[in-house]
């Protein structure tokens, strides 16, 4: 039911925004998931090297004990291997060099009314959508 | 302590992502389709998010983080070309399969060897911005 899903959306968005400021207030981050990973990939970010060891660790384990509540966990990727890794390859080439991600930018940077973060935000919501109108609408590849 | 509250805060944020349905490709897509069979939810989660961020941000006026530290410095307003060409790529990317790097490691435990490989894409492009970023002005 399509109802259900915006409520379990905003519980969701609750439960991610909280994982926000526990980050901020306890430990004096900002919760940017790109920023995280990409400071152990490139060595920026090795002083605090355990710290993001843990946080990811939490990221991918958390869901594993929440599965039973849920009928299936279809994450209805598509099977394009092409377009995964072109997309992943983006993802990451894009992130880094805009320093931010949906959460860096969009949930701990929009909320503190950065302009970086806003820009960034309406920025990748317009490309993403207008990559949904080329191969989805246009080219009909996805 | 830090590694403790930072692995509860990941938890959370997995947690939320897999509640939020924000991992299920379908449901990201279906935001960023307009033009398709719209699905409002990321606004849910996206407007969920921001609620408890923004008493964190209020909060931190005139206070220390409580692990000691100072709270991250407001970034200047200054909008580069970096901070526009970079998000334009990462949304291009977004928009093709329907992933952002929190999703992707969220649902590398259930979403199957297409999530491992977008992850191992997205680490690649990680290394490669290594001297992109060099070679650009910080900006």
């Amino acid at each position: 039911m399509i109802e259900q899903d915006w409520i379990w959306g905003f519980v969701g968005g609750l439960v991610i925004g909280t994982a926000g400021a526990v980050y901020l207030l306890i430990n004096g981050r900002i919760m940017g998931a790109s920023g995280i990973v990409g400071g152990l990939i490139d060595g920026t970010g090795m002083r605090t090297m355990w710290e993001r060891v843990a946080f990811i660790a939490g990221v991918i384990l958390a869901p594993i004990p929440l599965y039973p509540l849920y009928k299936s966990v279809d994450t209805h990727i598509t099977g394009n291997l092409v377009a995964i890794v072109a997309a992943g390859l983006l993802v990451g080439i894009g992130t880094r060099m805009a320093n931010g991600c949906t959460s860096g930018h969009g949930v701990c940077g929009m909320s503190r009314l950065s302009l970086r973060g806003i820009v960034a935000t309406v920025f990748y919501i317009l490309a993403g959508g207008m990559t949904m109108v080329i191969f989805k609408h246009v080219l009909g590849v996805i | 302590m830090r590694n403790l509250f930072a692995f509860i805060s990941g938890a959370l944020f997995g947690g939320g992502l897999f509640i939020s349905g924000m991992t299920d490709t379908a449901k990201v897509q279906g935001w960023l389709d307009v033009f398709g069979d719209w699905d409002p939810t990321l606004a849910f989660v996206m407007g969920g998010a921001m609620i408890p961020m923004a008493i964190a941000w209020w909060f931190t006026q005139g206070r220390k983080p409580a692990l000691g530290g100072d709270f991250p410095e407001r970034p200047e307003p200054k909008i580069g070309r970096n901070l526009v060409v970079g998000s334009v790529l990462f949304g291009m990317g977004w928009g093709l399969v329907g992933l952002c790097p929190g999703p992707s490691l969220a649902s590398l435990s259930y979403g199957g060897p297409g999530h491992w490989l977008f992850v191992a894409a997205m680490i690649a492009g990680m290394i490669a911005a290594v001297p992109l970023r060099r070679m650009l002005p910080a900006t």
